[in-house]
């Protein structure tokens, strides 16, 4: 099984050092000695770094949004009684069962209205309101701290969001960084939503660039396209090396709630 | 007291801002273009349920409902069958199998590669002509001439259901393990003692209390699998060739809106996908747990 799982990535790592002839002519598992080759007329066409930097400033922002604001809202609705408080609740955990899908021609529509199509706002600035990490957050936190705890920093005289920064955060630390794997890694692999937003080439991220490389004259030569493939996908593999224990950890817990 | 509850608006606004415009507002305005004929530009002329009368009858949309349910039934068939088949090896107590944490990594790995990579790889591996796979099979004999895996409905379709299965089962066995760590060692001790055999144990004691667990796999991935849109769109011409086999509910929605720029009446798609999805959510759920309400019923 293992072996199954690893070796379409062997066959890309290997065709990717090989010219277009030796792929054509038939498959082995030595590599070739193309590798530079395929780069410079893959980078003729697709700057395929860029696709890189776009994905990370992307992703970074909206795990760092998604976290902090996840937890400030997570907060108020655990430690504040308002009206309305349980009907926003429910509200919100009904918001989550609806599918991404439902929302892509009006969010096209909204982001065409305001202006903001073709920029990196409208992949970023929705994560601040991220339902599934809200409900997350708020579940742990009611069972983590308790709620002395912020009695006590009041008698101390500190301000309500002194509390949030001082107390509340630490605490939720481990369940903040949880979701943040999840947020990253929901948000480097999404293809359809920059698809609908991002026209001009240097601004794709790198699922939509991928994309593009297919229709693109790099298609033609199989190594670059390897290599294309191999170059998106080898970070990756290296991140998972040492963070691999931390997310498949993380979704157990996602899923675990008992 | 009261003066410091006010905070509680405080905290959650910014969510709520965000949430009403990026959200909600969106949500309410694609249901509001389902009743409209709105091509994009122009204004929008209401007529009424026109878009939902088209999609009943609309054999593209059927067709796209179909296949989406070919591919996803026969990915989560292997996928939860291997997840479990693996599950049952590791958790065995007599085998004491080392490295779990190991084969979760290497299991894991294809689900976090980006879907457009692997849409792209799987593209010219099987390619018909200088694909690896054919490559390989003509070497070793199997086959006789290449196969055109992508240009044919079945092999198509079974191609994307085999990449999501790659993709996902190693998703899944996590999944499961974590909950088969969680049933108690004395369950399997005391099955021990009695003599069951390892089929016994698996089927009596590992499936049944893992049911909480199978249920959130299968309704996770069935809305996973109502929305599939990466891999067809890339892995061939991006309208579902060949043959329209390729056709997902997402991609029909995507190709209605985006490429031939009929607004309302992808809208209108959006939404029948949203009622289909919610119903088979709750039929599973019913599936699930309706026979356990029975149950305690009698009892």
């Amino acid at each position: 099984m293992a072996i199954i799982c690893f070796i379409p990535f062997l066959m890309m790592l290997v065709n990717a050092t090989r010219s277009n002839e030796a792929i054509l002519s038939g498959f082995t598992l030595i590599p070739g000695s193309s590798l530079v080759e395929n780069y410079t007329n893959m980078m003729e066409y697709v700057n395929i770094w860029s696709g890189f930097k776009n994905s990370l400033i992307i992703s970074v922002l909206t795990t760092v949004l998604s976290g902090y604001f996840s937890a400030l809202t997570a907060y108020g609705f655990a430690f504040y009684t308002f009206r309305g408080k349980n009907f926003l609740f429910v509200f919100m955990l009904v918001m989550m069962m609806v599918p991404g899908q439902l929302g892509l021609i009006g969010f096209y529509e909204l982001s065409k209205n305001l202006g903001i199509l073709d920029s990196f706002i409208p992949l970023i600035v929705p994560a601040i309101a991220s339902p599934f990490v809200v409900f997350f957050l708020r579940q742990y936190i009611k069972t983590t701290l308790h709620p002395s705890l912020i009695e006590a920093a009041r008698i101390d005289g500190a301000s309500e969001f002194k509390i949030f920064h001082t107390v509340a955060i630490p605490i939720m630390m481990p369940a903040v960084a949880t979701m943040s794997i999840f947020t990253f890694i929901g948000s480097w692999n999404n293809y359809i939503m920059p698809l609908v937003i991002l026209f001009s080439p240097e601004k794709y991220t790198l699922p939509v660039l991928m994309g593009f490389l297919k229709g693109s004259q790099v298609a033609q030569n199989l190594g670059s396209m390897y290599l294309g493939i191999a170059i998106s996908v080898v970070p990756i593999m290296i991140a998972f090396l040492f963070l691999s224990k931390y997310i498949v950890n993380s979704i157990s817990a996602g899923s675990i709630k008992e | 007291m009261k003066k410091l509850d006010r905070y509680g608006y405080v905290f959650i606004a910014p969510f709520w801002i965000i949430f009403l415009i990026f959200s909600i507002y969106p949500v309410a305005l694609t249901f509001y273009y389902s009743f409209t004929n709105y091509s994009g530009s122009g204004t929008a002329e209401v007529v009424g349920l026109a878009n939902y009368a088209r999609l009943l009858s609309d054999s593209y949309f059927v067709e796209a409902f179909f296949n989406t349910w070919k591919i996803w039934g026969i990915n989560f068939a292997l996928q939860i069958g291997l997840a479990l088949v693996l599950a049952l090896i590791f958790s065995d107590m007599r085998m004491k199998l080392k490295g779990l944490a190991f084969f979760r990594s290497i299991f894991y790995l294809p689900n976090l590669i980006t879907i457009s990579s692997v849409a792209l790889l799987f593209g010219i591996l099987l390619d018909w002509q200088h694909g690896s796979l054919n490559m390989i099979l003509l070497n070793i004999g199997l086959i006789s001439e290449p196969i055109n895996w992508l240009n044919e409905p079945a092999t198509a379709q079974l191609s994307v259901s085999l990449i999501l299965t790659w993709m996902w089962f190693g998703h899944s066995f996590i999944v499961v393990m974590a909950g088969v760590s969680g049933i108690s060692k004395d369950y399997y001790e005391a099955a021990l003692i009695d003599g069951a055999n390892r089929w016994q144990t698996f089927t009596k004691i590992t499936i049944p209390l893992l049911k909480p667990i199978l249920l959130y796999i299968m309704i996770t991935s069935l809305i996973g699998g109502l929305q599939l849109f990466d891999l067809p769109m890339l892995l061939t011409d991006g309208i579902g060739s060949p043959d329209g086999s390729l056709n997902t509910m997402v991609l029909y929605l995507y190709n209605q809106a985006f490429k031939f720029n009929n607004y309302g009446y992808a809208s209108a798609v959006a939404y029948g996908l949203f009622v289909i999805t919610l119903i088979f959510s709750s039929l599973v759920f019913k599936g699930m747990y309706g026979n356990e309400r029975k149950q305690a019923r009698k009892v």
